[in-house]
């Protein structure tokens, strides 16, 4: 077992613990995107960040990939963190203001406006697909390719895997889907998976109201347009 | 040179020894060479004539028995190539064309000098002759880089007779790995890719692993930095002492297995890597049971595919298993889990170039140049708007001034110098009231910017820091590999805001939003870019924030660079020579021949082709 200190509480974990899962066990709420159980940490949106070591030391570390230490001093809510995660959020929300998932996130930690230049991407290459593809489905249909400002997600050659079985794993564990389903026009779907799925734009009607956490909602305003 | 000796596998260390005092007493170094450095710089500046030209004169009037020849890498006066050095009285030729070339040999084999074509000093017209004497090269001191010019890289022999590899052969007769790593601990050599992690102190981490499945060495060659090229001049001049550095290191750490993993677009530096590895493998010196000993080990090549944030060791590590050059999170650190799960040690060209010096030297005689805790020289690439350009080798502790008056030369012109940018895309600008500071990791790091790789731009009044910040800002977000969403979008965004400054679209609000997103973009990155990417703003902002003002409240670049907020204008020193009506792509300058010309408002597009072509500075940029 390894001994630590979660927000000044002394806990005990398994060894080979993240600093996420042994946070989430003790209840100690640490928000995520693109950490799923059953997939591998990856530690790419950030919003797990939690205040690990003391004074001029302390930084900041995803929970989802960090192993819990002996010893270590972990603050899952210090102002630091609250302080970054917010400006996260915002990043997300002017990037990608369409998503459910990030407008419920955003609400709950009181963010309720961005000051960037509005952008409207379907993707925040979290890479939960990714993932899912290769470690649960055992395709390896889609992949990162690029990098920068030009990193994006898809099969080679942008045709349609051959590995790919159209489980629509990808669509289902994506925290921005909303409004990326393709259905009416399944080539140009990352893996054609959409094919297989009930796509959840066809219901929007009724969740016109539900996105409203916005002020202005931005998914409405795009509909406007 | 290569002549005489057969390439054949040394079998023990006294067999090695043979061969290194025959090649020592068979040199006489009282023959006259000509030296030309051909290093990429050179070569792109002309070098490769001089010496087709060389080769030509010697062959042509029958010298070759006479007169030797002697390519060479950079030497690092690259603001004066291509340069000819004749040993041995030390002669300098700067910019040598053809013509001279031709001259200099007829010269050399008459014993002679061409003082015409000496080196001048602008400021008092002196004419200096010996290399060592010209302030550029006095004012250094060149324990790596002054190793290039007395070494053929392509002749293994060239780099036997200047001590080469006999402090592997003194390493391996001491038979004793822990000597070694205390001695890299005692003369205190940190790590010169930019963190200055302690060399001893990694090494010693990889050495108490076990060694059960095999450990491995990687020399980080992976040179990234806008205007760095130190790297490339050590691989290219001198590949052998970045290889002997390797094996010494192994020998001490236990490790079975070498890459070099240097980027692609160093085409020269391997193909001498490459000669220089088979010459090493053929005389027994790398490879299976090293001069008899026992020992193996065997270094490959990796070349990167020009991903920046390959230089950072997980993704360096990724790339070399084949993977994407993605960073991961550390720990485990590549010491507990590198290349395949295996242990592994990174370090810079420069450290391994430094080993077999402080092997050489003796820890205690290392630890005496540069300051505490920063032993040892460090080379810089000393690029921007300086009096002479180039690499420069200094020990650790000098002082910015020293480096950019002493030998850089100063200011081009009458501008005045106002800062120098050090460590590439991740470090900071640090203003000429700070150039009294001393350059080590610390000071550097306290001032707001950091060591880095050794890149150091300079500066003058015609350099708008909003600018700069945008430009490294630029590269940086193209060179993320955006896998952290903080750093991916952080950047994009910090660019994003940092145009709307230049463009003169920004408010008081957007220089705070910077402020706040450059702190979260630098406290949740996961790896070393993206925690030194806010550097570039934190560092401008701090001592240059009138300069944001300006453009943000007053709607104007100081410096009058920012196209948006600039206009050109003609003044009344015009006398109508119509140089800038030629240089104007756009026909916006109109105007008789004699008369004061008129610029068009609405076609300029502000590119300042009329200002560089106008000699009455008659061109207004406001």
């Amino acid at each position: 077992m390894i001994n630590l200190t979660i927000n000044g509480l002394h806990v005990s974990v398994e060894e080979g613990e993240t600093l996420l899962e042994a946070a989430r066990f003790l209840g100690f709420p640490i928000p995520t995107l693109c950490y799923m159980d059953g997939l591998s940490p990856y530690g790419a949106c950030r919003l797990c960040v939690v205040e690990i070591g003391e004074g001029p030391k302390a930084k900041l570390v995803t929970a989802c990939t960090y192993p819990a230490e002996e010893g270590l001093m972990v603050r899952t809510a210090s102002s630091r963190v609250i302080k970054a995660r917010k400006m996260i959020l915002e990043l997300l929300l002017a990037s990608c203001p369409q998503s459910k998932t990030i407008q419920d996130l955003a609400s709950a930690h009181g963010v309720r406006r961005q000051r960037f230049r509005q952008e409207h991407e379907d993707c925040i290459l979290c890479g939960l697909c990714v993932r899912m593809c290769e470690e649960q489905m055992m395709a390896k249909a889609i992949g990162f390719r690029g990098r920068g400002q030009s990193r994006s997600i898809g099969t080679p050659f942008d045709i349609q895997s051959d590995v790919c079985r159209l489980c629509g794993g990808c669509m289902y564990v994506c925290p921005a889907c909303q409004l990326r389903c393709t259905y009416t026009e399944p080539e140009k779907a990352v893996c054609g998976g959409c094919e297989n799925l009930g796509p959840p734009c066809l219901e929007k009607e009724q969740f016109d109201d539900m996105m409203c956490f916005m002020d202005p909602c931005v998914a409405c305003e795009i509909r406007k347009d | 040179m290569a002549q005489g000796y057969a390439m054949k596998r040394r079998r023990s260390i006294k067999d090695f020894e043979a061969l290194q005092s025959r090649i020592m007493t068979d040199h006489d170094d009282a023959v006259p060479t000509i030296v030309i450095p051909a290093g990429t710089c050179c070569q792109a500046s002309g070098a490769n004539d001089l010496i087709r030209v060389a080769k030509r004169e010697l062959l042509d009037k029958k010298l070759t028995d006479t007169v030797r020849l002697r390519i060479t890498g950079c030497q690092g006066f690259c603001q004066m190539e291509p340069s000819v050095l004749v040993e041995p009285r030390g002669t300098f030729y700067p910019k040598v064309d053809m013509k001279t070339m031709a001259r200099i040999v007829e010269c050399v084999a008459r014993d002679e000098v061409l003082a015409d074509e000496f080196f001048v000093t602008p400021d008092t017209g002196e004419q200096i002759e010996r290399q060592e004497d010209i302030p550029f090269f006095r004012n250094q001191v060149r324990t790596v880089l002054g190793r290039n010019e007395k070494i053929d890289p392509l002749f293994i022999y060239d780099y036997i007779k200047n001590q080469g590899y006999s402090n592997l052969a003194k390493v391996l007769k001491m038979a004793n790995p822990d000597w070694v790593i205390n001695e890299v601990k005692v003369a205190g050599l940190r790590g010169r890719g930019g963190a200055g992690f302690p060399t001893g102190l990694k090494w010693e981490f990889l050495a108490n692993q076990g060694n059960g499945h095999g450990k491995f060495l990687v020399c980080n060659a992976d040179e990234g930095d806008p205007g760095a090229y130190m790297d490339r001049s050590v691989l290219e001049g001198n590949p052998h002492c970045v290889i002997e550095g390797m094996i010494i290191g192994a020998y001490a750490t236990g490790a079975t297995g070498g890459v070099i993993y240097v980027r692609n677009e160093y085409p020269l530096a391997i193909k001498h890597l490459i000669v220089a590895l088979r010459q090493a493998r053929d005389l027994g010196l790398l490879g299976e049971n090293i001069l008899g000993t026992g020992f193996s080990f065997d270094i490959n090549l990796v070349k990167g595919a020009g991903a920046f944030v390959c230089g950072e060791e997980t993704a360096l590590i990724r790339s070399i298993e084949g993977k994407m050059g993605e960073p991961r999170q550390r720990p485990p650190f590549p010491v507990q889990k590198g290349i395949e799960g295996k242990p592994t040690a990174i370090n810079n060209v420069e450290t391994w170039a430094n080993i077999p010096i402080i092997i050489e030297k003796g820890a205690h005689e290392f630890a005496k140049i540069g300051t505490e805790n920063n032993s040892g020289t460090k080379i810089f690439s000393l690029v921007g708007k300086a009096k002479y350009t180039g690499l420069v080798e200094v020990p650790m502790g000098t002082t910015i001034k020293r480096i950019v008056y002493e030998i850089g030369g100063g200011p081009v012109g009458d501008a005045r110098i106002k800062a120098v940018q050090t460590g590439g895309p991740s470090g900071g600008c640090i203003p000429d009231d700070l150039f009294d500071i001393p350059v080590d990791y610390d000071s550097l790091s306290n001032a707001g910017s950091i060591m880095g790789s050794g890149g150091m731009i300079v500066m003058d009044d015609n350099t708008c820091m909003v600018d700069i910040a945008k430009y490294f800002m630029n590269f940086l977000k193209d060179e993320s590999c955006g896998k952290c969403f903080t750093c991916r979008k952080g950047t994009q965004r910090m660019h994003e805001i940092l145009d709307d400054i230049s463009q003169g679209n920004a408010t008081n609000e957007s220089l705070d939003l910077l402020e706040e997103l450059a702190q979260v973009v630098k406290d949740t990155t996961m790896c070393g870019l993206g925690q030194t990417a806010s550097n570039p703003v934190f560092s401008t902002l701090r001592y240059f924030r009138e300069e944001y003002l300006a453009h943000i409240q007053d709607r104007r670049c100081p410096s009058g660079v920012c196209r948006a907020l600039i206009t050109y204008s003609i003044n009344e020193k015009c006398k109508g020579c119509q140089l800038c009506i030629d240089a104007c792509q756009q026909d916006a300058i109109s105007g008789e021949k004699k008369e004061r010309h008129f610029l068009d408002q609405s076609k300029c597009i502000k590119c300042g082709a009329c200002k560089s072509v106008c000699k009455l500075d008659a061109i207004d940029v406001a």
